[in-house]
């Protein structure tokens, strides 16, 4: 599997650490909601089909990636930079939200 | 029910193997049933199976969407052993390998369980201590654990690079010599026989589309073979969890799906008569009857539901493997493969009423599925039948990760390629 990334090109799995779902919304430092926290820290999208997550160019230039990532297939049809990226509407549809 | 004697064998062979009675029946789904289990894996059979057995509950049908036995059932490494440090997992896990010791007895079906024994190595003296802690542990819960030196290693498993001047010099080892090593399609046809003469209908190619709800309650299922109703509706569908119970509305779970490759070797004669695994990586390995090794290490590491892996991790594999037994490099691999498991947010299970009124739910297996499988489905069918678990399961619930109740063996925290 390769991975495409923004500064430094296509370059093998190996290179990148996986990050998981980024879906997940990390809650602020100082909040006390208790279901925000759960969901951020044990919930996850698992869809077959595209999934959208994180990785890390941890053996390359270290940028945190946002990567939209076929789970059947492995294809991967997106990849930028984690902040500013694209985001999916799943957990904010799951949870009754906008 | 002895099915399989000298007498019938000698006379199905002289009649040409006509007459011999299929092992289940290919059952069409009636319009209703008390339970309908979803996934005909060694789980769900077991479920199917205890229901009948313990709790008398017959009128049941096990839903598969392809084969008998085509998922992860037939897709692992065979081990089966209850050296876990936390009690929860300790009790639960040892139930297990008690109904194992007694299962092909019990399925009339020879499912060629073989205690073999099971030996981690420790590359370091922290890590030797650290085991000698976890066979504390085992041994207090009165599960067998004995700690070996490296001469008794040596002794055990000749082939194995026991030097000094190793990549990872062996310190130690922790055996469980009840653990061991079964033939994991008897244990899905022992599973579903013992069902099916109990009355348990087995659908095969049915596979699970939506589910039918009144209100909240799930009071049934559609399927690619119609709709089928039922009073209870319990999951065993390990590995695709994540993709049914969104059938059901529920988006997240405390679960990712990962794949796990495995791999076996041409048959060579007897070398290794354990279970071994690595200490200072993720490697395990026995040796089959017909004497294929088969082993495996690491999940790929990033969310799957191909049932196929990468090159990676087979290079991973094959440097442990030859970091142990540097006299296998010229072995040749036989075959790899892949199952994708239900990595759990604390590496343990989850077999609990709920999520939703009508639904039960047995997921989370991570890669110890198999040896779970007899008491998986034995307290599963519990659950099932008294609308409450057994002792062995209340603490795999799924509220858990809410409350603070995680069971967590590694101790690696909520990131599931690491369990």
């Amino acid at each position: 599997m390769l991975i495409t990334c923004p500064y430094c090109g296509p370059r093998d799995v190996i290179e990148f650490t996986y990050q998981g779902d980024g879906n997940r919304e990390r809650p602020q430092p100082a909040s006390q909601n208790l279901d925000a926290w759960n969901a951020y820290v044990y919930d996850r999208l698992n869809p077959a089909g595209d999934h959208n997550e994180i990785w890390q160019h941890s053996g390359g230039c270290r940028a945190h990636l946002r990567v939209v990532r076929n789970t059947l297939t492995h294809e991967i049809s997106s990849t930028a930079f984690a902040r500013g990226g694209h985001k999916s509407t799943a957990r904010h549809k799951a949870e009754g939200k906008s | 029910m002895a099915e399989y004697s000298a007498f019938s064998l000698l006379k199905n062979a002289l009649t040409g193997n006509k007459d011999w009675k299929p092992a289940w029946r290919k059952s069409d789904p009636k319009a209703s049933y008390d339970v309908i289990v979803i996934g005909g894996g060694g789980h769900g059979l077991s479920t199917a199976y205890y229901l009948a057995k313990e709790h008398g509950i017959t009128n049941v049908a096990v839903l598969e969407k392809g084969w008998l036995g085509s998922g992860n059932v037939g897709r692992n490494t065979t081990a089966v052993r209850s050296n876990y440090l936390l009690p929860a997992n300790t009790r639960f896990y040892e139930h297990s390998m008690k109904l194992w010791e007694n299962l092909s007895h019990d399925l009339n079906y020879n499912v060629m369980f073989s205690q073999r024994g099971c030996l981690n190595l420790a590359h370091t003296p922290g890590q030797f201590d650290d085991l000698a802690r976890r066979g504390n542990a085992m041994r207090h819960l009165g599960v067998d654990a004995e700690l070996m030196t490296t001469a008794e290693i040596a002794r055990l498993v000749p082939t194995l690079d026991v030097s000094g001047s190793a990549r990872f010099p062996i310190v130690g080892g922790l055996m469980q010599r009840r653990a061991g090593t079964a033939r994991h399609d008897a244990v899905a046809w022992g599973y579903a026989r013992g069902a099916d003469r109990r009355g348990v209908d087995i659908v095969e190619n049915c596979e699970v589309t939506g589910f039918l709800r009144d209100g909240d309650r799930i009071t049934g299922v559609s399927t690619t073979r119609g709709e089928i109703r039922a009073k209870k509706v319990a999951l065993a569908v390990a590995g695709s969890t994540g993709r049914v119970m969104q059938l059901a509305g529920i988006e997240t779970m405390p679960i990712e799906s990962h794949v796990l490759q495995a791999f076996v070797t041409e048959s060579l004669k007897p070398i290794i008569d354990t279970i071994l695994t690595f200490g200072m990586g993720h490697f395990y390995i026995s040796q089959s009857d017909k004497g294929g090794l088969v082993y495996g290490g690491d999940l790929d590491g990033y969310n799957s539901y191909a049932q196929r892996g990468s090159l990676p991790i087979v290079d991973e594999v094959m440097s442990e493997m030859l970091a142990l037994f540097p006299g296998l490099a010229r072995v040749r691999m036989l075959r790899s493969w892949g199952g994708v498991c239900d990595m759990s947010m604390d590496g343990s299970p989850i077999i609990t009423t709920g999520p939703l009124p009508g639904m039960y739910l047995n997921c989370g297996w991570c890669y110890g599925g198999f040896k779970a499988t007899p008491a998986s489905g034995w307290c599963f069918a519990w659950t099932i039948a008294k609308d409450e678990p057994h002792e062995f399961n209340a603490p795999f619930t799924l509220d858990r990760f809410y409350r603070g109740l995680v069971i967590d063996d590694k101790g690696q925290g909520a990131t599931p390629r690491l369990h």
